[in-house]
């Protein structure tokens, strides 16, 4: 049986191996998401600080011309992201909603004002991306994506099995309590938006260097959003939110493969596949597919 | 119960007699002070992204020409002011939608969405309901606004009935409200023959009347500024504003006080969407596109991309303007003035300086507005009694 002139087998696989490309930024921003909020901060910057790592990860690979310090300059530039939300939602409790929105407008704005001033006009070579896994029948897997799924259990154990991962926890439920027994509840959550900033950095990374040679201005394409809708999606659970992401890097990818062998035609089916991860969320989030609760104290400051 | 929560006994005070000049001290003086920090982190923002201009370019001297650019292209000739009012005014509605949802205590991040669903609405009276004279562009506004109260109510009842919070829907809507409008554009209402993504143009009737026709200014800031102050009525000056601002204030306090709080944040939101769709519908049905020698009036028509950017920039309008009507007019003539002068801006410097700019110094207001205690500590302000009130309380709050 062939459909789009190849084996449905192998056609199953390709559609299966693009969705993970897809989820792979989707994913590390989820995981941004889980840890931050799971501290009680609130993170609707994943989109700007993805922006900003991608950037970060173009400006290094063509300073350096080499991809190893590119992904961690992403990383960093997360990072550094994450420490000004740090710094405006939790030592001066703004508003985290607001504290993210400036994320997500200075995100935009510097990545795409350095962009075109540095580059628009000269742009450099790139060296290109990171190596990607051949699969058998002919497609590949970027790198970061294998690195994102190890991430999912790596937090998962490091939330439910260690000292910090239980303050973080503490503080995202009830700061108070864990203030009484004497967890420095601030500190506690910088180092959680730290990392929250680190691992949206890292999906900036699977932009580029890691799937895309060069930088383009608003490049992430509000994939740092639908990263936010994974992990209420996951329900705050990095394995939960891991399998969001897959669900709408799968969505994703039905739509380009429909797409481009021509299954599905005309403006009007494409668009409706286009809707569903959205649909999906609305639905879930309405109630219709299990409540999902966040923590306690999700955006209150302490 | 609802006289005793509408009318608020009037405060003794209120009977000893105020002089004239008692009240304009105070008034000015009052001014003075909500202006302070605003006004502050204007110039504070304007500052950093000069020293970004320079850092980045090496010379001092293209922040100068940069900003010279920017006040030339925003203010310095009729032209450039009738650009101001024209970018402006999509700014006040949209701004006027985020505040209006703001003081119910919610957060309109779907007002992309909604401008996008008010210019398709009334797009589509405007080419294809044939109608005569001034009743066209109005029915036009008229099917905005519907489009925009309908694509804002459903996060308004998905939050009051279900508890999912509104953040999170609108910008799922705003997704739907892209992909809908593409396929919008790309099948049914899409011009025939054309190779782009847009509405026929729409009839001559069903243009905006022009306020200065060879200045392409459109009568939709007086509109925008017409509607402000009705905001600004119907939420200081009636039943169901009073309610909507309670529901926002305090929601245990509004749904003991036997206040529809349901109702109050369906119609809040769907208010806030209709604002929405008026800015998309005004745009769509005022502002001449292709304006050439040979065509002096322009066409008037829905494209894609419409709506970008309308997201962001009316959440910033709204908390520069604390949610204040009047306020959001002032912040979004501000803005307009921005982007209207980028142009100008990006013309007049060698190398070009970026338009990016614009959202960078847009970041910064909105950041030094947020946490004006930075302000405040940089230029020793004493903090007012009031304080800033938390706008939103994160994704669990209940009704």
């Amino acid at each position: 049986m062939t459909l789009c002139g190849q084996p449905v087998l192998l056609l199953l696989l390709s559609v299966l191996i693009t969705a993970l490309s897809f989820a792979t930024p989707i994913t590390l921003g989820a995981l941004s998401g889980v840890i931050c909020e799971r501290a009680g901060v609130v993170n609707i910057a994943i989109e700007g600080m993805m922006l900003s790592g991608a950037f970060g990860g173009y400006w290094a690979a063509v300073t350096f011309h080499s991809l190893l310090p590119a992904v961690l300059t992403a990383v960093l530039v997360g990072g550094l992201m994450a420490l000004l939300h740090g710094w405006l939602s939790i030592t001066y409790k703004v508003d985290q909603i607001i504290s993210g929105t400036v994320i997500n407008i200075l995100g935009f704005g510097i990545t795409g004002y350095l962009f075109g001033q540095w580059y628009a006009h000269n742009a450099p070579d790139s060296p290109g991306t990171l190596p990607t896994i051949p699969v058998p029948g002919g497609g590949s897997l970027q790198f970061l994506a294998v690195v994102a799924v190890i991430l999912v259990f790596v937090l998962y154990a490091v939330l439910q099995g260690t000292v910090w991962g239980l303050r973080v926890r503490a503080v995202g439920e009830n700061p108070h309590a864990a203030d009484t027994v004497g967890v420095n509840v601030r500190r506690v959550r910088y180092s959680a938006v730290l990392v929250g900033g680190l691992l949206a950095g890292l999906g900036g990374a699977a932009y580029v260097p890691g799937y895309i040679p060069a930088f383009t201005p608003g490049m992430t394409n509000g994939y740092g959003f639908i990263a936010l809708a994974a992990m209420i999606f996951g329900k705050w659970n990095p394995i939960g939110a891991w399998a969001a992401a897959l669900f709408f890097g799968l969505t994703l990818s039905i739509q380009n493969n429909l797409q481009s062998c021509g299954v599905v035609q005309g403006p009007v089916p494409v668009g409706i596949v286009g809707m569903l991860p959205y649909i999906a969320t609305l639905l879930v989030l309405a109630g219709f597919v299990g409540r999902s609760t966040p923590p306690a104290a999700d955006g209150v400051p302490f | 119960m609802a006289e005793t929560t509408t009318a608020p006994a009037p405060a003794p005070q209120a009977h000893i007699p105020v002089t004239t000049e008692q009240a304009a001290g105070s008034l000015v003086a009052r001014l003075a002070r909500d202006l302070l920090v605003p006004l502050l982190a204007i110039f504070t923002s304007l500052l950093i992204g000069a020293g970004l201009i320079a850092l980045t370019t090496g010379s001092p001297g293209t922040a100068l020409e940069a900003y010279g650019g920017l006040l030339t292209g925003a203010v310095g000739s009729p032209q450039a002011l009738a650009n101001t009012l024209i970018r402006s005014t999509p700014y006040i509605f949209a701004g006027l939608a985020v505040a209006l949802a703001f003081k119910c205590g919610l957060f309109n991040i779907g007002a992309e969405g909604q401008v996008a669903f008010g210019g398709l609405f009334a797009a589509y009276v405007g080419y294809a309901v044939p109608l005569p004279g001034l009743f066209h562009p109005l029915l036009a506004l008229t099917a905005g606004v519907l489009g925009g109260f309908l694509w804002g109510a459903v996060p308004g009842f998905l939050k009051a009935r279900t508890g999912a919070h509104e953040v999170i829907t609108t910008i799922m809507m705003n997704y739907l409200a892209l992909q809908f409008v593409g396929l919008m554009l790309a099948g049914p209402m899409k011009k025939p023959g054309s190779i782009s993504a847009r509405t026929p143009d729409l009839l001559p009737t069903a243009r905006l009347p022009m306020l200065a026709a060879n200045l392409g200014l459109h009568s939709g800031v007086l509109l925008a500024v017409g509607v402000a102050v009705a905001v600004w009525w119907f939420l200081y000056r009636t039943t169901w504003g009073f309610e909507i601002r309670t529901t926002g204030a305090n929601p245990a306090a509004a749904r003991y006080a036997g206040m529809p709080t349901v109702r109050n944040v369906i119609l809040a939101m769907a208010l806030s969407g209709a604002l929405a769709g008026l800015a998309g519908a005004v745009e769509v049905v005022g502002v001449a596109l292709n304006v050439s020698r040979l065509n002096p009036g322009g066409d008037r028509y829905f494209g894609l991309g419409f709506s970008s950017g309308y997201g962001f920039d009316s959440i910033a309008i709204a908390l520069l303007g604390r949610s204040n009507p009047f306020g959001v007019v002032a912040a979004a003539l501000l803005f307009g003035a921005l982007r209207a002068g980028a142009s100008t801006m990006q013309f007049n410097t060698h190398p070009e300086v970026p338009g990016e700019i614009i959202s960078v110094i847009q970041g910064l207001i909105l950041l030094f507005v947020a946490a004006d205690a930075i302000i405040r500590r940089l230029y020793r302000v004493p903090a007012t009694a009031a304080g800033s009130a938390a706008l939103t309380t994160g994704w669990g709050d209940k009704l």
